[in-house]
């Protein structure tokens, strides 16, 4: 039994390797707006990350516009990092324009 | 306008949504699972559309009908020799080579016949037409990239290319092999002279085979003595309709 568990664990990664590549999906939802991640699918190429994308992130009307990257080229900060990168924000309210009073004729701040 | 070229559309939509829905679950990998199962829904969609039209012509052709027909009642409830769908689409999935390239030869036919119902006389007919051109549209460049690529691909995927063809070409002839009701329905303006678009069908193939670096088959007279738009089908839709209509045959009436 346990022998039979090993063969498959090593089927599957050796299916792992030649998985196709991994793409990141943006979509934008309305003409206007930023294109959002959507998230992200397995696919041979651009065409068909885009054709993937379309099947599996568009189906309920969510889209107008996709773009796909392949994952490996999204560069990431370092959550280790992420002390030097962001705390400095937190004590330097004045960066914050909070303190402004805006007069009443000023709407949809 | 008769009911007859209304079911022959729903039924050759709904057997190759069926078809791809077996697929549900056993994709090759999961977005292709998800892209083959949204193709088979797209077709159901289009099935459900024309049953809904041809039930409605059929009660109105019968006087006081006892028990009216629906769009439920036609897929669920009639005889495999009752079926107009033509053998392709009846045709076992196979691998995934078999099934991309019974899509394409079908997508391809679709978007053609589509385009030129979408001039049919009758406007519930026009109009089914061009909902549906949308989504076949899609179907076609899906399935096309994916003769592509299996074709001009590994030798492993290359030779199931070609056994696909081998299986499936001889299917092909029925789908421009006129019935008497598409053309009397043509005839009349409601239908398509299905003789009109073989030209760009055969050009659509060729053009994508030649791409995909594989041999168009040479024209081979039809040697299947079916004609499944006449309700002589090969055994498995036999197969096909003992599965899907199993439920509402057992237990008839029954809802989600």
């Amino acid at each position: 039994m346990n022998k039979e568990n090993k063969i498959k664990t090593s089927n599957i990664s050796n299916a792992g390797k030649k998985d196709w590549p991994l793409w990141e999906i943006f979509i934008r939802s309305k003409q206007g707006l930023d294109h959002k991640h959507a998230g992200s699918l397995h696919a041979a190429d651009a065409q068909m990350a885009i054709e993937n994308a379309r099947d599996v992130y568009t189906r309920r009307m969510e889209g107008v516009s996709i773009w796909v990257v392949e994952s490996k080229y999204i560069h990431a900060s370092s959550p280790e990092e992420s002390a030097s990168l962001y705390d400095p924000a937190n004590d330097k309210a004045y960066r914050h324009p909070t303190f402004y009073e805006l007069p009443e004729e000023v709407k949809y701040m | 306008m008769n009911h007859q070229l209304a079911l022959h559309l729903a039924d050759n939509a709904l057997i190759l949504g069926h078809r791809n829905s077996e697929w549900t679950g056993h994709g090759p990998v999961l977005e292709q699972d998800i892209a083959i199962s949204n193709i088979a829904l797209d077709l159901i969609g289009q099935a459900r559309n024309f049953y809904q039209y041809a039930a409605q012509l059929i009660n109105q052709s019968t006087q006081q009908p006892n028990i009216p027909s629906t769009e439920d009642s036609l897929a669920y409830l009639r005889e495999s020799h009752e079926f107009k769908n033509c053998l392709l689409v009846e045709q076992p999935n196979g691998d995934w080579a078999k099934t991309i390239l019974r899509q394409f030869f079908f997508s391809a036919y679709q978007f053609y016949y589509y385009q030129e119902l979408q001039k049919s006389k009758d406007s519930t007919l026009a109009a089914i037409a061009e909902k549906s051109l949308k989504e076949v549209t899609y179907h076609l460049r899906w399935s096309s990239e994916w003769v592509i690529r299996l074709g001009d691909g590994t030798d492993e995927s290359r030779s199931r290319m070609l056994k696909a063809i081998d299986e499936l070409w001889m299917y092909t002839d029925e789908l421009f092999e006129n019935t008497s009701y598409e053309h009397k329905a043509a005839s009349e303006g409601f239908g398509v002279d299905i003789s009109l678009f073989k030209n760009d069908w055969d050009k659509k193939v060729k053009e994508v085979f030649e791409e995909a670096t594989l041999p168009i088959p040479t024209k081979e007279l039809n040697n299947v003595n079916w004609f499944g738009k006449e309700g002589k089908h090969s055994e498995h839709l036999g197969n096909i309709l003992a599965e899907m209509q199993f439920l509402q045959r057992a237990y008839p009436g029954c809802e989600w």
